[in-house]
Protein backbone atom coordinates (compact mmCIF):
# COMPACT_ATOMS: atom_id res chain seq x y z
CA UNK A 1 0.00 0.00 0.00
CA UNK A 2 1.60 3.39 -0.95
CA UNK A 3 1.73 5.45 1.87
CA UNK A 4 2.01 9.74 1.67
CA UNK A 5 3.00 12.11 4.29
CA UNK A 6 -0.59 13.99 3.70
CA UNK A 7 -3.09 13.38 1.24
CA UNK A 8 -6.07 16.21 0.55
CA UNK A 9 -9.63 14.92 -0.82
CA UNK A 10 -10.80 17.80 -2.83
CA UNK A 11 -9.28 20.40 -5.74
CA UNK A 12 -11.43 23.19 -5.16
CA UNK A 13 -10.32 26.66 -3.14
CA UNK A 14 -9.80 25.08 -0.12
CA UNK A 15 -7.96 21.30 -1.15
CA UNK A 16 -5.20 23.77 -3.21
CA UNK A 17 -5.32 26.30 -0.44
CA UNK A 18 -4.21 23.21 1.97
CA UNK A 19 -2.03 21.70 -0.51
CA UNK A 20 0.33 24.92 -0.60
CA UNK A 21 0.57 25.23 2.85
CA UNK A 22 1.46 21.92 3.09
CA UNK A 23 4.49 22.31 1.07
CA UNK A 24 4.89 25.33 2.27
CA UNK A 25 5.79 24.30 5.60
CA UNK A 26 7.69 21.88 4.93
CA UNK A 27 6.00 18.45 4.33
CA UNK A 28 7.30 16.06 0.95
CA UNK A 29 5.05 14.33 -0.29
CA UNK A 30 1.25 15.62 -0.72
CA UNK A 31 -1.17 14.34 -2.93
CA UNK A 32 -4.64 15.32 -4.01
CA UNK A 33 -7.39 13.53 -4.90
CA UNK A 34 -10.03 15.54 -7.44
CA UNK A 35 -13.22 13.71 -8.42
CA UNK A 36 -13.23 16.03 -11.62
CA UNK A 37 -11.44 15.58 -14.96
CA UNK A 38 -9.30 18.75 -13.61
CA UNK A 39 -8.52 20.96 -10.63
CA UNK A 40 -10.36 23.78 -9.30
CA UNK A 41 -13.76 22.02 -7.98
CA UNK A 42 -16.17 24.74 -8.46
CA UNK A 43 -14.41 28.32 -9.07
CA UNK A 44 -14.88 26.70 -12.45
CA UNK A 45 -18.25 27.13 -13.10
CA UNK A 46 -17.89 30.57 -11.08
CA UNK A 47 -16.67 32.38 -14.18
CA UNK A 48 -17.59 35.87 -12.97
CA UNK A 49 -14.52 38.44 -11.11
CA UNK A 50 -14.63 39.31 -7.87
CA UNK A 51 -12.55 36.59 -6.97
CA UNK A 52 -8.77 36.57 -5.46
CA UNK A 53 -8.71 40.49 -3.40
CA UNK A 54 -7.83 39.16 0.05
CA UNK A 55 -5.23 36.49 -1.91
CA UNK A 56 -3.91 37.63 -4.59
CA UNK A 57 -4.88 41.40 -4.49
CA UNK A 58 -6.41 41.66 -7.45
CA UNK A 59 -9.96 40.98 -9.20
CA UNK A 60 -10.32 37.72 -10.61
CA UNK A 61 -12.39 35.26 -12.46
CA UNK A 62 -13.04 32.00 -11.02
CA UNK A 63 -11.10 29.93 -13.18
CA UNK A 64 -8.01 32.13 -13.58
CA UNK A 65 -7.94 32.42 -9.15
CA UNK A 66 -8.23 28.48 -9.51
CA UNK A 67 -5.53 27.95 -12.07
CA UNK A 68 -3.19 30.48 -9.89
CA UNK A 69 -3.46 27.85 -7.19
CA UNK A 70 -2.59 25.14 -9.47
CA UNK A 71 0.21 26.74 -10.80
CA UNK A 72 1.34 27.25 -7.32
CA UNK A 73 0.45 23.81 -6.52
CA UNK A 74 2.52 22.41 -8.92
CA UNK A 75 5.44 23.94 -9.19
CA UNK A 76 5.53 23.18 -5.21
CA UNK A 77 5.37 19.74 -6.15
CA UNK A 78 2.05 18.59 -5.07
CA UNK A 79 0.89 15.47 -6.87
CA UNK A 80 -2.54 15.35 -8.80
CA UNK A 81 -5.20 12.59 -9.46
CA UNK A 82 -7.31 13.68 -11.35
CA UNK A 83 -10.87 11.99 -12.24
CA UNK A 84 -10.41 9.96 -9.03
CA UNK A 85 -13.40 9.11 -6.59
CA UNK A 86 -12.45 8.61 -3.11
CA UNK A 87 -15.11 6.17 -1.66
CA UNK A 88 -14.03 5.76 1.68
CA UNK A 89 -12.12 6.83 4.72
CA UNK A 90 -11.34 4.70 7.30
CA UNK A 91 -10.46 5.74 10.69
CA UNK A 92 -7.23 4.43 10.47
CA UNK A 93 -6.09 7.05 8.11
CA UNK A 94 -6.56 4.79 4.93
CA UNK A 95 -8.26 6.24 1.42
CA UNK A 96 -10.04 3.89 -0.92
CA UNK A 97 -10.65 5.08 -4.47
CA UNK A 98 -11.07 4.43 -7.85
CA UNK A 99 -9.96 6.07 -11.21
CA UNK A 100 -9.85 4.68 -14.68
CA UNK A 101 -5.95 4.16 -14.35
CA UNK A 102 -5.54 1.89 -11.20
CA UNK A 103 -9.02 1.14 -10.83
CA UNK A 104 -9.44 0.34 -7.03
CA UNK A 105 -6.66 1.70 -4.70
CA UNK A 106 -5.69 2.23 -0.80
CA UNK A 107 -3.55 4.43 0.26
CA UNK A 108 -2.37 5.27 3.72
CA UNK A 109 -1.34 8.33 4.82
CA UNK A 110 -0.04 10.26 8.32
CA UNK A 111 -2.57 13.17 7.87
CA UNK A 112 -5.88 12.91 5.84
CA UNK A 113 -7.29 17.03 4.58
CA UNK A 114 -11.45 16.82 4.06
CA UNK A 115 -11.48 19.70 1.31
CA UNK A 116 -14.45 18.30 0.04
CA UNK A 117 -16.92 21.31 -0.66
CA UNK A 118 -20.51 21.48 -0.12
CA UNK A 119 -24.06 20.89 -2.23
CA UNK A 120 -26.84 22.94 -2.83
CA UNK A 121 -30.19 22.37 -1.18
CA UNK A 122 -32.68 21.25 -3.85
CA UNK A 123 -36.69 21.02 -4.07
CA UNK A 124 -36.94 18.19 -1.85
CA UNK A 125 -35.29 19.88 0.74
CA UNK A 126 -37.70 22.94 0.36
CA UNK A 127 -40.55 20.77 -0.23
CA UNK A 128 -42.24 22.77 -3.13
CA UNK A 129 -45.84 21.39 -4.14
CA UNK A 130 -46.68 20.36 -7.62
CA UNK A 131 -45.57 18.01 -10.32
CA UNK A 132 -42.58 16.94 -11.55
CA UNK A 133 -41.67 18.25 -14.61
CA UNK A 134 -38.34 19.12 -16.27
CA UNK A 135 -36.99 22.47 -15.71
CA UNK A 136 -36.24 22.94 -12.10
CA UNK A 137 -32.52 23.69 -11.88
CA UNK A 138 -30.62 24.63 -8.58
CA UNK A 139 -28.57 27.45 -9.51
CA UNK A 140 -24.96 25.94 -9.44
CA UNK A 141 -26.54 22.86 -12.02
CA UNK A 142 -27.66 25.96 -14.38
CA UNK A 143 -24.24 27.33 -13.92
CA UNK A 144 -22.55 24.22 -14.69
CA UNK A 145 -24.57 23.43 -17.53
CA UNK A 146 -24.06 27.49 -18.82
CA UNK A 147 -20.37 28.29 -17.87
CA UNK A 148 -18.77 24.62 -18.71
CA UNK A 149 -21.08 22.75 -20.83
CA UNK A 150 -22.04 25.84 -22.81
CA UNK A 151 -26.18 25.13 -22.07
CA UNK A 152 -28.40 27.42 -21.48
CA UNK A 153 -31.17 26.03 -19.29
CA UNK A 154 -34.41 28.26 -20.12
CA UNK A 155 -35.11 31.42 -22.04
CA UNK A 156 -37.97 32.36 -18.73
CA UNK A 157 -36.67 31.96 -15.50
CA UNK A 158 -37.84 32.58 -11.73
CA UNK A 159 -35.39 32.01 -9.09
CA UNK A 160 -36.59 31.26 -5.72
CA UNK A 161 -33.59 32.00 -2.84
CA UNK A 162 -31.23 34.99 -3.13
CA UNK A 163 -28.37 33.32 -2.43
CA UNK A 164 -25.05 34.44 -4.53
CA UNK A 165 -25.63 32.09 -6.82
CA UNK A 166 -28.83 32.44 -8.05
CA UNK A 167 -28.10 35.94 -7.75
CA UNK A 168 -25.43 35.76 -10.53
CA UNK A 169 -27.34 33.93 -12.55
CA UNK A 170 -30.20 35.87 -12.50
CA UNK A 171 -27.43 38.11 -14.19
CA UNK A 172 -25.50 35.53 -16.55
CA UNK A 173 -28.99 34.06 -17.84
CA UNK A 174 -30.27 37.83 -18.57
CA UNK A 175 -27.37 38.41 -20.41
CA UNK A 176 -27.35 35.36 -22.82
CA UNK A 177 -30.80 35.95 -23.73
CA UNK A 178 -32.95 34.81 -20.96
CA UNK A 179 -35.62 36.85 -19.14
CA UNK A 180 -35.64 36.43 -15.51
CA UNK A 181 -39.07 37.17 -13.96
CA UNK A 182 -38.17 37.61 -10.46
CA UNK A 183 -35.92 36.58 -7.34
CA UNK A 184 -38.06 35.64 -4.30
CA UNK A 185 -36.90 35.81 -0.41
CA UNK A 186 -38.24 33.15 1.87
CA UNK A 187 -36.50 36.06 4.22
CA UNK A 188 -37.87 39.32 5.06
CA UNK A 189 -33.94 40.59 3.95
CA UNK A 190 -31.63 39.47 1.35
CA UNK A 191 -29.13 36.73 1.74
CA UNK A 192 -27.08 37.55 -0.94
CA UNK A 193 -24.37 40.49 -0.61
CA UNK A 194 -24.97 43.99 -1.73
CA UNK A 195 -22.87 44.08 -4.59
CA UNK A 196 -24.73 41.31 -6.29
CA UNK A 197 -28.31 42.64 -5.36
CA UNK A 198 -26.58 46.01 -7.35
CA UNK A 199 -24.88 44.71 -10.15
CA UNK A 200 -26.66 41.31 -10.92
CA UNK A 201 -30.68 42.57 -9.84
CA UNK A 202 -30.58 46.51 -10.04
CA UNK A 203 -28.81 46.68 -13.02
CA UNK A 204 -31.40 44.88 -14.95
CA UNK A 205 -34.38 45.88 -13.30
CA UNK A 206 -35.36 42.46 -12.22
CA UNK A 207 -37.42 42.57 -9.11
CA UNK A 208 -36.63 41.07 -5.92
CA UNK A 209 -39.69 39.80 -3.69
CA UNK A 210 -38.86 39.68 0.06
CA UNK A 211 -40.97 37.86 2.35
CA UNK A 212 -42.13 35.54 -0.61
CA UNK A 213 -41.93 31.64 -1.31
CA UNK A 214 -42.91 29.37 -4.42
CA UNK A 215 -45.98 28.18 -3.01
CA UNK A 216 -46.57 25.67 -6.67
CA UNK A 217 -45.17 24.78 -9.44
CA UNK A 218 -46.83 23.91 -13.00
CA UNK A 219 -46.37 21.73 -15.94
CA UNK A 220 -46.81 18.15 -16.97
CA UNK A 221 -43.71 17.81 -19.06
CA UNK A 222 -41.60 21.02 -18.52
CA UNK A 223 -42.73 23.89 -16.34
CA UNK A 224 -44.59 25.97 -17.08
CA UNK A 225 -45.82 28.32 -14.22
CA UNK A 226 -44.52 29.17 -11.18
CA UNK A 227 -46.96 30.47 -8.05
CA UNK A 228 -45.44 32.85 -5.49
CA UNK A 229 -46.96 34.11 -2.18
CA UNK A 230 -45.83 36.42 0.80
CA UNK A 231 -45.56 35.11 4.07
CA UNK A 232 -46.26 36.28 7.47
CA UNK A 233 -43.43 36.05 10.31
CA UNK A 234 -44.41 32.46 10.82
CA UNK A 235 -42.83 32.28 6.93
CA UNK A 236 -45.99 30.27 6.27
CA UNK A 237 -48.13 31.35 2.89
CA UNK A 238 -50.39 33.80 2.93
CA UNK A 239 -53.91 33.01 1.18
CA UNK A 240 -55.21 35.49 -1.20
CA UNK A 241 -51.73 37.20 -2.10
CA UNK A 242 -50.59 34.24 -4.58
CA UNK A 243 -48.76 35.73 -8.14
CA UNK A 244 -48.26 33.98 -10.88
CA UNK A 245 -45.65 34.19 -13.68
CA UNK A 246 -45.48 31.70 -16.83
CA UNK A 247 -41.60 30.88 -17.02
CA UNK A 248 -40.29 27.39 -18.56
CA UNK A 249 -37.60 27.48 -15.71
CA UNK A 250 -37.36 27.76 -11.59
CA UNK A 251 -33.90 28.18 -10.43
CA UNK A 252 -33.09 27.23 -6.77
CA UNK A 253 -30.40 29.12 -4.58
CA UNK A 254 -31.76 27.85 -0.84
CA UNK A 255 -28.65 27.07 1.15
CA UNK A 256 -25.71 25.20 0.45
CA UNK A 257 -24.35 21.68 3.21
CA UNK A 258 -21.36 21.08 3.57
CA UNK A 259 -20.76 17.40 2.01
CA UNK A 260 -19.60 14.72 4.34
CA UNK A 261 -20.96 10.81 3.80
CA UNK A 262 -17.16 10.48 3.98
CA UNK A 263 -16.48 12.06 7.04
CA UNK A 264 -19.80 10.46 8.48
CA UNK A 265 -18.85 6.49 7.81
CA UNK A 266 -15.63 6.88 9.17
CA UNK A 267 -17.23 8.26 12.41
CA UNK A 268 -16.11 11.53 12.52
CA UNK A 269 -17.96 13.76 15.10
CA UNK A 270 -20.07 15.87 13.28
CA UNK A 271 -21.60 19.76 14.56
CA UNK A 272 -25.19 19.79 13.96
CA UNK A 273 -24.80 23.37 13.15
CA UNK A 274 -22.87 23.54 10.78
CA UNK A 275 -23.23 20.09 9.64
CA UNK A 276 -19.29 19.61 9.28
CA UNK A 277 -17.26 17.99 11.39
CA UNK A 278 -16.50 19.12 14.87
CA UNK A 279 -12.87 20.58 14.32
CA UNK A 280 -9.84 22.17 16.91
CA UNK A 281 -7.46 24.87 16.62
CA UNK A 282 -5.58 23.07 14.07
CA UNK A 283 -8.69 22.43 11.99
CA UNK A 284 -8.20 18.57 13.04
CA UNK A 285 -11.32 16.22 13.39
CA UNK A 286 -12.52 14.02 16.36
CA UNK A 287 -10.70 11.29 14.67
CA UNK A 288 -6.50 11.89 14.86
CA UNK A 289 -4.59 12.88 12.07
CA UNK A 290 -7.84 13.74 9.81
CA UNK A 291 -8.83 17.98 9.37
CA UNK A 292 -11.48 19.51 6.90
CA UNK A 293 -11.55 22.70 5.66
CA UNK A 294 -13.58 24.90 3.52
CA UNK A 295 -17.26 24.63 2.48
CA UNK A 296 -16.97 20.59 3.41
CA UNK A 297 -16.73 22.43 7.05
CA UNK A 298 -18.55 25.36 7.11
CA UNK A 299 -20.30 27.09 4.64
CA UNK A 300 -18.06 30.61 3.67
CA UNK A 301 -19.22 33.75 1.73
CA UNK A 302 -16.23 33.85 -0.71
CA UNK A 303 -13.41 31.40 -1.95
CA UNK A 304 -11.19 33.30 -0.81
CA UNK A 305 -12.03 32.53 2.76
CA UNK A 306 -12.46 28.81 1.64
CA UNK A 307 -8.91 28.96 0.39
CA UNK A 308 -7.71 30.49 3.98
CA UNK A 309 -8.87 28.25 5.82
CA UNK A 310 -7.69 26.04 3.33
CA UNK A 311 -4.18 26.88 4.14
CA UNK A 312 -4.85 27.49 7.97
CA UNK A 313 -6.01 23.56 8.20
CA UNK A 314 -2.48 22.75 6.03
CA UNK A 315 -0.33 24.50 8.78
CA UNK A 316 -2.22 22.46 11.32
CA UNK A 317 -1.44 19.05 9.39
CA UNK A 318 2.41 20.06 8.87
CA UNK A 319 2.41 20.71 12.64
CA UNK A 320 0.79 17.58 13.43
CA UNK A 321 3.42 15.76 11.24
CA UNK A 322 5.88 17.39 12.56
CA UNK A 323 4.83 17.25 16.33
CA UNK A 324 2.61 13.77 16.73
CA UNK A 325 -0.01 13.83 19.10
CA UNK A 326 -1.72 17.74 20.10
CA UNK A 327 -5.10 16.49 21.51
CA UNK A 328 -4.80 17.53 25.25
CA UNK A 329 -6.49 20.08 27.67
CA UNK A 330 -9.92 19.97 25.91
CA UNK A 331 -12.21 22.74 26.36
CA UNK A 332 -15.31 23.61 24.08
CA UNK A 333 -15.98 26.49 22.22
CA UNK A 334 -20.35 27.52 22.47
CA UNK A 335 -22.58 29.51 20.27
CA UNK A 336 -23.59 31.95 22.71
CA UNK A 337 -26.64 34.77 22.20
CA UNK A 338 -27.61 35.26 18.74
CA UNK A 339 -24.61 33.15 17.81
CA UNK A 340 -25.33 30.25 15.66
CA UNK A 341 -22.43 28.07 15.24
CA UNK A 342 -18.77 28.51 16.46
CA UNK A 343 -15.48 26.99 14.63
CA UNK A 344 -13.74 25.37 16.26
CA UNK A 345 -15.98 23.84 18.15
CA UNK A 346 -13.06 23.12 20.22
CA UNK A 347 -9.61 23.61 21.61
CA UNK A 348 -6.60 21.41 22.56
CA UNK A 349 -5.19 24.39 24.96
CA UNK A 350 -1.94 22.28 25.41
CA UNK A 351 -1.35 23.26 22.01
CA UNK A 352 -2.13 26.31 20.96
CA UNK A 353 -1.16 28.18 17.52
CA UNK A 354 -0.11 31.59 18.26
CA UNK A 355 -3.16 32.76 16.21
CA UNK A 356 -6.42 31.24 16.13
CA UNK A 357 -9.70 32.62 14.03
CA UNK A 358 -12.92 31.75 15.27
CA UNK A 359 -15.48 31.87 12.32
CA UNK A 360 -19.81 31.91 13.33
CA UNK A 361 -22.54 33.50 11.60
CA UNK A 362 -25.33 35.43 13.64
CA UNK A 363 -29.01 33.70 13.75
CA UNK A 364 -30.52 37.54 12.46
CA UNK A 365 -29.70 40.59 11.25
CA UNK A 366 -28.39 42.72 14.24
CA UNK A 367 -28.03 47.09 15.18
CA UNK A 368 -24.99 48.26 16.64
CA UNK A 369 -23.86 45.16 19.23
CA UNK A 370 -20.72 43.53 20.92
CA UNK A 371 -19.16 40.58 19.92
CA UNK A 372 -18.02 38.70 23.27
CA UNK A 373 -15.41 36.45 24.01
CA UNK A 374 -15.60 35.12 27.37
CA UNK A 375 -14.89 31.57 29.62
CA UNK A 376 -17.19 31.70 32.72
CA UNK A 377 -17.40 35.08 33.36
CA UNK A 378 -14.34 36.14 32.35
CA UNK A 379 -14.17 38.46 28.92
CA UNK A 380 -11.55 38.12 26.57
CA UNK A 381 -11.97 40.02 24.10
CA UNK A 382 -15.24 42.30 23.04
CA UNK A 383 -15.55 44.05 19.57
CA UNK A 384 -17.73 46.53 18.88
CA UNK A 385 -19.93 46.20 15.22
CA UNK A 386 -22.46 48.67 13.56
CA UNK A 387 -24.59 46.02 12.24
CA UNK A 388 -24.44 42.61 11.98
CA UNK A 389 -26.33 39.99 9.26
CA UNK A 390 -26.86 36.04 8.87
CA UNK A 391 -25.16 35.90 5.44
CA UNK A 392 -21.79 37.62 6.17
CA UNK A 393 -19.54 35.51 8.54
CA UNK A 394 -17.66 37.09 11.64
CA UNK A 395 -14.07 36.51 11.97
CA UNK A 396 -12.59 37.08 15.27
CA UNK A 397 -9.14 36.69 16.12
CA UNK A 398 -7.29 35.51 19.06
CA UNK A 399 -3.50 35.38 20.43
CA UNK A 400 -3.11 31.63 21.10
CA UNK A 401 -1.72 32.97 24.60
CA UNK A 402 -4.77 34.39 25.56
CA UNK A 403 -6.40 31.38 25.96
CA UNK A 404 -3.49 29.88 28.10
CA UNK A 405 -4.97 28.19 30.77
CA UNK A 406 -8.26 28.41 29.86
CA UNK A 407 -10.36 26.40 32.26
CA UNK A 408 -14.48 26.06 30.94
CA UNK A 409 -16.15 26.33 27.82
CA UNK A 410 -15.26 29.25 25.31
CA UNK A 411 -18.92 31.22 24.31
CA UNK A 412 -18.93 33.44 21.77
CA UNK A 413 -22.39 35.69 22.09
CA UNK A 414 -23.34 39.14 20.31
CA UNK A 415 -25.04 41.73 22.45
CA UNK A 416 -27.47 44.48 20.97
CA UNK A 417 -26.19 47.71 22.73
CA UNK B 1 -28.94 69.53 -3.79
CA UNK B 2 -29.70 65.80 -4.15
CA UNK B 3 -27.98 62.68 -2.57
CA UNK B 4 -27.72 59.32 -4.12
CA UNK B 5 -27.05 56.36 -2.37
CA UNK B 6 -24.93 53.44 -4.05
CA UNK B 7 -23.43 50.33 -3.50
CA UNK B 8 -20.19 49.77 -3.87
CA UNK B 9 -19.68 46.78 -6.78
CA UNK B 10 -15.48 46.68 -7.10
CA UNK B 11 -15.43 44.17 -4.36
CA UNK B 12 -17.29 41.85 -2.13
CA UNK B 13 -16.86 44.24 0.99
CA UNK B 14 -19.97 46.20 -0.97
CA UNK B 15 -19.22 49.61 0.75
CA UNK B 16 -22.50 51.96 1.18
CA UNK B 17 -21.58 55.04 -0.89
CA UNK B 18 -23.73 58.48 -0.81
CA UNK B 19 -22.85 60.85 -3.23
CA UNK B 20 -23.93 64.46 -2.77
CA UNK B 21 -24.94 66.28 -6.81
CA UNK B 22 -25.59 69.91 -7.29
CA UNK B 23 -27.14 70.31 -10.52
CA UNK B 24 -25.88 66.55 -11.85
CA UNK B 25 -22.01 67.62 -10.84
CA UNK B 26 -20.88 65.26 -7.86
CA UNK B 27 -19.53 67.85 -4.77
CA UNK B 28 -19.46 65.27 -2.29
CA UNK B 29 -18.55 61.20 -2.01
CA UNK B 30 -19.03 59.46 1.30
CA UNK B 31 -18.47 56.53 2.62
CA UNK B 32 -16.19 54.71 0.26
CA UNK B 33 -13.06 53.24 2.02
CA UNK B 34 -10.64 52.86 -1.32
CA UNK B 35 -9.81 54.86 -4.65
CA UNK B 36 -11.41 52.66 -6.32
CA UNK B 37 -15.10 53.01 -4.70
CA UNK B 38 -14.06 56.88 -5.05
CA UNK B 39 -13.44 56.22 -9.08
CA UNK B 40 -16.72 54.14 -8.72
CA UNK B 41 -18.97 56.75 -6.78
CA UNK B 42 -17.93 59.42 -9.25
CA UNK B 43 -18.61 57.19 -12.47
CA UNK B 44 -21.44 55.69 -11.16
CA UNK B 45 -23.53 58.86 -11.30
CA UNK B 46 -22.63 59.45 -14.97
CA UNK B 47 -22.24 56.06 -16.93
CA UNK B 48 -22.46 52.97 -15.08
CA UNK B 49 -19.35 50.90 -15.92
CA UNK B 50 -18.59 46.86 -15.21
CA UNK B 51 -16.44 44.31 -15.41
CA UNK B 52 -18.70 41.48 -18.59
CA UNK B 53 -17.52 37.89 -17.94
CA UNK B 54 -19.21 35.22 -20.57
CA UNK B 55 -17.90 32.39 -22.71
CA UNK B 56 -16.98 32.10 -26.20
CA UNK B 57 -16.78 28.74 -28.07
CA UNK B 58 -13.97 27.09 -28.41
CA UNK B 59 -12.76 24.03 -30.31
CA UNK B 60 -10.17 21.63 -30.23
CA UNK B 61 -10.06 21.57 -25.88
CA UNK B 62 -11.84 19.45 -24.19
CA UNK B 63 -14.36 21.47 -23.06
CA UNK B 64 -16.93 23.56 -25.01
CA UNK B 65 -16.89 26.91 -24.13
CA UNK B 66 -13.57 29.30 -22.49
CA UNK B 67 -14.79 31.86 -20.27
CA UNK B 68 -13.73 35.48 -20.88
CA UNK B 69 -13.60 38.96 -18.88
CA UNK B 70 -12.91 42.48 -20.20
CA UNK B 71 -9.79 43.20 -18.65
CA UNK B 72 -11.30 46.59 -17.01
CA UNK B 73 -14.85 48.01 -16.52
CA UNK B 74 -16.71 48.81 -19.82
CA UNK B 75 -20.37 51.03 -19.97
CA UNK B 76 -23.00 49.13 -18.94
CA UNK B 77 -25.40 50.40 -21.47
CA UNK B 78 -22.96 48.18 -24.15
CA UNK B 79 -23.04 44.79 -22.62
CA UNK B 80 -26.20 44.02 -24.21
CA UNK B 81 -23.98 44.65 -27.09
CA UNK B 82 -21.00 42.53 -26.17
CA UNK B 83 -23.05 40.24 -25.68
CA UNK B 84 -24.17 39.93 -29.89
CA UNK B 85 -20.41 40.36 -30.22
CA UNK B 86 -19.43 37.39 -27.69
CA UNK B 87 -21.86 35.14 -29.60
CA UNK B 88 -20.41 35.39 -32.74
CA UNK B 89 -16.62 34.39 -31.33
CA UNK B 90 -14.62 31.34 -32.15
CA UNK B 91 -11.39 30.42 -30.53
CA UNK B 92 -9.02 27.70 -30.72
CA UNK B 93 -7.08 26.00 -28.23
CA UNK B 94 -4.51 25.94 -27.08
CA UNK B 95 -5.15 29.19 -24.78
CA UNK B 96 -3.08 30.47 -22.22
CA UNK B 97 -5.14 32.68 -19.06
CA UNK B 98 -5.04 36.80 -20.27
CA UNK B 99 -4.52 35.71 -23.99
CA UNK B 100 -6.37 38.67 -26.01
CA UNK B 101 -9.33 37.23 -27.67
CA UNK B 102 -10.52 41.08 -29.36
CA UNK B 103 -8.10 43.89 -28.28
CA UNK B 104 -10.55 47.18 -27.80
CA UNK B 105 -13.59 45.38 -27.61
CA UNK B 106 -16.65 47.38 -29.17
CA UNK B 107 -14.23 50.70 -29.15
CA UNK B 108 -13.82 50.68 -24.97
CA UNK B 109 -10.09 50.90 -24.72
CA UNK B 110 -10.51 47.15 -23.15
CA UNK B 111 -9.03 43.79 -23.78
CA UNK B 112 -11.55 40.61 -23.84
CA UNK B 113 -9.14 38.39 -22.34
CA UNK B 114 -9.38 34.85 -22.19
CA UNK B 115 -9.51 33.66 -17.85
CA UNK B 116 -8.38 30.68 -18.00
CA UNK B 117 -5.96 28.71 -19.68
CA UNK B 118 -6.92 25.48 -21.72
CA UNK B 119 -4.87 22.85 -23.24
CA UNK B 120 -5.79 21.41 -27.15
Amino acid sequence: MKHYQAVVIGAGCAGLGAAVALKQNGIQEVLILEKDDEAGGILNQCIHNGFGLTTFKEQLSGPAFAERFEDQAEQLGVEFKTGTMVTKLNPDKTIEYVNPKEGYTTISADAIILAVGCYERSRGAVEIPGERPAGIYTAGQAQRYLNIDGYLVGKRVFILGSGDIGLIMARRMTLEGAKVLGVAELMPYSNGLPRNMKQCLEDFNIPLYLSHTVTHVYGHDRLERVEIAEVGPDRKPIAGTEKSFDVDTLLLSVGLIPENHLGDDCGIEMDPHTKGPVVDENYMTSIEGVFAAGNGLNVHDLADYAAHQGGKAGEGAARYIKNGKMKEGTVRTVAGENVGYVVPGVLHTASLPPVIEFYFRVRKPLKASDIIVRSGEKVIRTIAKDHLIPSEMENVILAGKQLDGLQEDLVIEVKEK
Amino acid sequence: METKQLVCVNCPKGCSITVTLDNGKVVDIKGYTCDKGRNYAAQETVRPMRVLTSTVKVEGAALRVLPVITDREIPLDLCEKAMEEIRQLDVKAPIKVNDVIVADFLGTGANLVASRSMKA
